[in-house]
């Protein structure tokens, strides 16, 4: 009887097959670690904090694969312009109403009015995530800065500013942000963008916050403070390099929701506004033919559903490799 | 116990106090109420000075958050800019399509959440679990307002391709019904599983970590080794304390359930909160949104009030004092 596992001819005959969890569960990585350790002897390289994510992330097999499918999708709405065989506002009546096909490079289909769904949609991938980098960088600075100061001085200083972000925790968030969008938005992405940043930033905040309570405490941060730092310095170029972890993390899931929400308020009609193709408004646009062409519905749907896919796979790779503390139990 | 609900309660009130200004201020900035009423050529101007009379319009901002306040107390927030038709009895009838929407929604994620994280946890890496794991990435990366589209594509689809009605895909009750409670059930399916979704996906993931956690302590292993059965295990040791932060998810949960009405109602065609909403959105109305967002807004803090106590109620390690 050959085994054509190797691993497996190692436990003991008879032995009943038992269902190792994946190899990037976490005690799995110390262990091999540590077995790699023992096989080097001491020479053992030193690694610096990024190169040990970078092999942590690299374990991850979905999140790769995600960070590819993710980076493709990015150079599409980087380059929509020479991808598109079409602009997004062009008609032509004549090629009207068609399902996805190869003639004519229609491969979403067109609506109506004849416009292309397929350039459309590369067009709605750059709005989209457009306005997701805007509001990962803005309310990541926000959050940041607002936790910082909030962690780092404690006290009333502390008090006050964590009961204002409890505020706007206790607040029904979309309710608010669509009341806010319809009302102050001019539809353009950079004020959709602006407007949900300011809503988005208070994860973080609270974060930073909890991880500057501890940081503080740290013999690094008192030696900086002995030597004469100001509290900027300290701030900028000690603390907050050592929270790099949960604020990429954080970023990258507020992408996630930013598309998301952004899509919604497009669809609702309160978020980016036409000309100007976004993946939510396309939907919407589609709304009224999705019984007789219900591929102009699926082709924006579906490709938000898959970005937004891949960034939380991604996330959840740069979780368990920037915040080891931070893992979630997972499968 | 009695103290921290008194506590708790008082502490409401400047939140609640700080909200209504916020929301105040909000629209006030947002430019002139009076836009859309102004560009409508049938409307005199007596009936534009007698709005700006009734809403102290050209008062200072802060008289006119005063008079707002007043007027949400005395009489219901007033009425509407342009019809001039009274808030609170529509308001009072489209909450109650709402709630029945929300509280359905949410029985059906709590319950079904529980059963999928409690499942999840015990078998571990089984293929259920994982089936689970891949259903709920799928709901937390599918927008509402798609996912609520794609039942309704397929619901109509079935309905023209067999001619039976299983679900209806739009509206709240249909006239010369038979029987009104499967009717009304028979509308609210589809709207209810589309709000269900993301809170299934939420939850059960919760479920199944808060398990995990628990199932892996030391007197869960205590148990087990006393020879107690696996399922009184899992039923008795480990779900009662796996439950205890799922019940604050739950309850903080219902202000997103809000957001997630206004998508699933607008695409339904429920005559609900959400749909009212966005009417009042869309013709610009203010006065009505406004009464809209401290309704709500007091119903969610309500709702954290109830989180909050209830475990503190649950968890006797929680000590407020």
């Amino acid at each position: 009887m050959t085994n054509p596992n190797p691993s497996a001819s190692q436990s003991l005959p008879g032995a009943p097959q038992v269902d190792r969890p994946p190899s990037d569960a976490a005690p799995d990585v110390e262990a091999e670690e540590l077995s790699a350790f023992h096989e080097e002897g001491l020479e053992v390289k030193a690694r610096s904090q990024w190169q040990l994510a970078r092999r942590r992330f690299f374990r991850h097999k979905l999140a790769v694969g995600s960070l590819i499918v993710l980076m493709i999708i990015v150079l599409v709405g980087v380059f929509a312009e020479q991808i598109a065989p079409y602009s997004y506002r062009e008609q032509v009546p004549l090629d009207a109403r068609m399902p996805p096909t190869l003639e004519g490079q229609h491969y979403f289909g067109t609506d109506v009015l004849g416009r292309d769904y397929f350039s459309r949609t590369v067009f709605g991938i750059r709005t989209s995530l457009y306005v997701a980098g805007v509001v990962a960088l803005l309310s990541t600075l926000i959050g940041a800065l607002y936790g910082a100061v909030s962690g780092y001085f404690g006290g009333w200083i502390d008090n006050m500013m964590m009961r204002f972000v409890d505020l706007v925790l206790t607040l029904p968030i979309l309710a608010v942000l669509i009341v806010i969008a319809a009302l102050w938005g001019n539809g353009t992405p950079l004020r959709v963008a602006t407007i949900l940043a300011l809503f988005y930033w208070t994860t973080l905040a609270r974060i930073i916050r909890g991880n500057f309570l501890s940081l503080r405490e740290k013999e690094y941060v008192e030696a900086a403070k002995a030597s004469g730092a100001s509290d900027m310095r300290i701030i900028f170029r000690h603390m907050l390099p050592n929270s790099m972890g949960p604020i990429v993390v954080n970023a990258t899931l507020i992408v996630a929701t930013a598309i998301l929400v952004e899509a919604t308020l497009s669809f609702l009609g309160f978020g980016v506004q036409p000309p100007q193709p976004a993946l939510g408004k396309l939907i919407d646009d589609a709304r009224g033919f999705m019984q007789t062409m219900p591929w102009l519905v699926m082709a924006p749907g579906v490709t938000i559903v898959v970005i937004v896919l891949c960034i939380n796979f991604v996330g959840d790779g740069l979780r368990d490799a920037l915040d080891p503390t931070q893992r979630r139990l997972r499968a | 116990m009695l103290i921290f609900v008194v506590r708790r309660v008082l502490y409401s009130i400047p939140v609640l106090i700080i909200t209504s200004f916020l929301i105040f201020w909000a629209v006030s900035v947002s430019g002139d109420p009076l836009t859309t009423v102004r560009q409508i050529p049938r409307v005199s101007q007596t009936t534009i000075d007698s709005i700006i009379e009734r809403n102290h319009l050209l008062e200072p901002f802060i008289v006119q958050y005063w008079e707002w306040v007043k007027s949400a107390f005395t009489e219901g927030f007033g009425t509407t800019l342009l019809a001039d038709t009274p808030i609170m009895p529509d308001i009072r009838r489209v909450l109650g399509n709402t709630l029945q929407l929300i509280i359905a929604a949410e029985i059906l994620s709590v319950i079904l959440a529980a059963i999928i994280g409690v499942v999840s946890a015990v078998r571990q890496y089984s293929a259920f679990d994982y089936t689970a794991t891949t259903f709920s990435f799928l709901g937390f990366a599918t927008p509402t307002f798609f996912l609520a589209l794609l039942l309704q594509i397929l619901f109509t689809n079935l309905y023209l391709s067999t001619d039976v009605r299983i679900f209806y895909t739009s509206g709240l009750s249909s006239a010369g019904a038979d029987n009104f409670f499967i009717d009304r059930l028979q509308h609210l399916a589809l709207p209810v599983i589309t709000l269900a979704v993301l809170g299934i996906a939420q939850f059960s993931r919760y479920v199944r970590a808060s398990m995990l956690e628990v199932v892996n302590s030391d007197y869960v292993r205590t148990a087990k080794a006393k020879g107690v059965k696996k399922r009184n295990v899992v039923m008795k040791h480990a779900l009662r304390n796996a439950l205890i932060p799922f019940v604050t998810a739950i309850a903080l949960d219902f202000g997103g359930l809000f957001g997630g009405a206004i998508v699933t109602e607008t695409i339904f065609g429920i005559d609900g909160m959400g749909r009212y909403l966005v009417g009042h959105l869309n013709s610009r109305d203010v006065y009505p949104v406004m009464a809209w967002l401290m309704i709500t807004s007091v119903i969610v803090i309500m709702f954290n009030l109830i989180a909050d106590v209830i475990y503190g109620y649950l968890d006797p390690r929680i000590r407020y004092d």
